[in-house]
């Protein structure tokens, strides 16, 4: 018989059925994806719609990092489903009382903002690509017009309108799609490690936070590889954004945390145990420690001493890799971490790692990198920077 | 015999053969009602009947009729796992020790030790002692020690009133029956293992087989043809009692008019229906 299972060991009592993972890596793939999403969203309207122009040299490459990671959302769920190829019944016969069913349809939605906001932002430079270049891309940039070729100042105005109005959409969509998925893991009472009231915000920061970070590291490294200067108040602005959320997310996990500790319900002895052995690498240490307090005594310093340029951007950039990491290894303590908590309350598992298969973690980090592959494609297609020689965009 | 008299007698045959049509639809038409509500394998287990004489007779079960419930009498079970092995056999659940519709608990307390030491037939010890993950027996690991007390516990799906894992469930494809049994249709279940994370009772389990979710259904294509729940069946000392909450003299309403009964898990709001005796404050 083919490999069906992995079973996980464990310690102390579990119930049986528990020792083969319900889920695996793709699951900490999904949230992770889904924040840098709603974060580099956030990041955009920051210029869309709040019209911060320091936020300008990444606004454009933000809405298209968002829609590539966006487009890579359902991989790791259609992945990770038994039966993919019945995934729509989830959409056209939704069982209203499950919040995962909602996922078709604000995923759905939120393809198509961003899809449709790409095209108005995108729109002139395609307009101007379609009638400047022969052959296949051409043809490419022909279609992406959708016939569309008016580029006027009136035109260009009412492109501006519509930017506006998806933007304000999208601003609170973002949001309201990240606390969604903190929802999706807040609302089930059968972990205490998840069941918490204030798991729709504290993945709603961390969102924000992830998608900064992203950003930050992108814009440096595309600067880095077109060669050129990297507009450091754009950093700094990012970097303030960064840290500020940071701060909010840090409190919040940290009172999260308290609050299971400090309400001691029935379980916390078994989830003490766990933290202070297992987890207390992953969970304080790298999380906590590594990943939240050192970007954002990094950052805190360099505010405070006002430093600036090269040393700048590098150690926001540091953080904002920092930041990165502490989000993945959030998404994980929370994924994995909680389903090696018995429901029993009285054992640990030992989630069984997998390399090769179609949930391990090759599969997992290939669902991850796809989205930059497809953005590094789509940056060449539809150059996001202001000073391409070609830019006609908004 | 008169004009009248023929008549009559046609109309009384027409009559009788329209009744007969009727019956038939009305069959056929519960039976494609069923198809979408039971389970498969209750399906199957009809359709590979074959003497359509000797068939269960189904199409009288109207689930709105019965309130399935079922009962767990702790301080009779030995721990002999034919429950399990029932189950297992019954359902096709695979016989490995990892996937169970049902499985006992065992609880020891020994001398000087305040929390209980707990196992199940799936504890790697009781498999090393009974030589196979098919094989089911709780090992005498505690020969040698001092035991205060020990009990077992069986544990099966509590097909809740108010089910989580029916609430996470993004399709639809695991439901309550009208009769009070929270069933899945493994034709339309995703796999996506919401309801697996949402049961507080680690009930659920995912055929990696059929590459849905499965569990315990109280043997619907049993107790629907008037049979008991296989686990009910086999158990030698009537540990698991099974059904109709609105037959007075059915088991379970005897079961729960006699003992006060007790749930796992009720702060979790899902009101089970699996109702117990002689459990203990270290049960969950």
């Amino acid at each position: 018989m083919d490999h069906l299972f992995t079973a996980a060991t464990f310690t102390g009592y579990t119930y049986p059925n528990e020792t083969v993972f319900a889920w695996g890596v793709l699951i900490v793939v999904y949230p992770y994806l889904t924040g840098l999403v709603a974060g580099a969203f956030t990041i955009s309207s920051m210029y869309q719609v709040f019209g911060m122009q320091r936020f300008k040299p990444v606004a454009h490459f933000a809405l298209l990092t968002s829609l590539c990671c966006m487009i890579f959302v359902p991989t790791p769920l259609l992945l990770h489903l038994g039966h993919p190829e019945r995934a729509f019944n989830a959409v056209f016969t939704p069982h209203w009382s499950s919040a995962m069913a909602m996922f078709g349809y604000f995923a759905g939605f939120y393809v198509i903002l961003l899809m449709l906001e790409s095209w108005f932002v995108f729109r002139p430079y395609a307009v101007g690509q379609a009638q400047l270049r022969k052959g296949l891309l051409g043809l490419f940039y022909r279609v992406v017009t959708l016939g569309s070729y008016d580029v006027s100042d009136e035109a260009m105005r009412y492109d501006r309108k519509w930017i506006f109005a998806l933007s304000i959409i999208g601003f609170p969509a973002a949001i309201g799609l990240h606390g969604y998925v903190g929802f999706l893991f807040g609302s089930l009472k059968s972990r205490e490690w998840w069941s918490s009231d204030l798991m729709p915000v504290i993945f709603l920061f961390s969102a924000i936070i992830s998608g900064a970070a992203l950003l930050i590291i992108l814009y440096v490294l595309s600067c880095k590889l077109r060669k050129v200067p990297i507009d450091v108040e754009c950093v700094k602005g990012i970097g303030y954004t960064l840290w500020g959320f940071l701060m909010f997310a840090l409190l919040l996990e940290g009172v999260e945390f308290a609050n299971l500790v400090y309400k001691g319900r029935e379980g916390i002895d078994i989830i003490l145990q766990f933290v202070s052995t297992r987890l207390l690498i992953p969970f304080f240490v790298l999380q906590f420690g590594v990943g939240a307090v050192m970007p954002l005594i990094i950052l805190s310093y360099m505010f405070w001493r006002g430093t600036a340029g090269k040393k700048l951007v590098a150690g926001v950039t540091a953080s904002a890799c920092l930041v990165l990491f502490n989000v993945l290894m959030m998404r994980f303590n929370v994924v994995i971490g909680g389903q090696e908590i018995a429901k029993t309350g009285k054992g640990l598992l030992v989630f069984p790692w997998e390399i090769f298969g179609r949930e391990g973690v090759l599969a997992a980090a290939s669902v991850l990198f796809a989205p930059f592959l497809l953005l590094l494609v789509a940056v060449r297609l539809f150059p996001p920077w202001e000073d391409h020689p070609n830019a006609l965009s908004h | 015999m008169d004009e009248e008299e023929k008549l009559g007698k046609q109309q009384v045959a027409r009559r009788a053969f329209l009744g007969c049509l009727g019956g038939a639809v009305a069959g056929s038409a519960i039976t494609v009602t069923a198809g979408a509500v039971l389970p498969k394998q209750a399906l199957a287990a009809v359709a590979t009947t074959g003497n359509a004489a000797r068939a269960p007779v189904v199409t009288n079960h109207a689930p709105s009729k019965p309130k399935w419930a079922f009962g767990v009498d702790a301080t009779k079970c030995i721990g002999c796992l034919r429950c399990v092995e029932a189950c297992k056999l019954e359902n096709e659940v695979a016989l490995d020790a990892h996937h169970f519709r049902t499985w006992v608990e065992r609880y020891v307390y020994l001398d000087g030790e305040d929390e209980p030491r707990i196992d199940s037939q799936a504890d790697p010890v009781n498999i090393a002692a009974s030589g196979s993950e098919a094989k089911y027996r709780f090992a005498n690991r505690y020969r040698d020690a001092k035991v205060d007390k020990a009990f077992f516990i069986p544990k099966l799906c509590n097909h809740c009133t108010h089910p989580a894992c029916v609430q996470v469930c993004p399709t639809g494809a695991t439901f309550q029956t009208e009769d009070g049994v929270v069933v899945i249709d493994h034709t339309y279940c995703i796999g996506c293992q919401y309801c697996v994370q949402a049961c507080p009772y680690g009930a659920r389990f995912f055929n990696a087989e059929k590459r849905v979710t499965d569990k315990c259904t109280w043997c619907y294509h049993r107790i629907t043809k008037g049979l008991q729940p296989a686990c009910v069946e086999v158990c030698p000392v009537g540990a698991r009692v099974f059904g109709d909450r609105n037959d007075k003299q059915s088991p379970i309403s005897q079961f729960l008019a006699n003992n006060r009964v007790a749930v796992l898990k009720p702060e979790t709001g899902n009101a089970p229906n699996v109702f117990y005796v002689g459990i203990d404050k270290d049960v969950s």
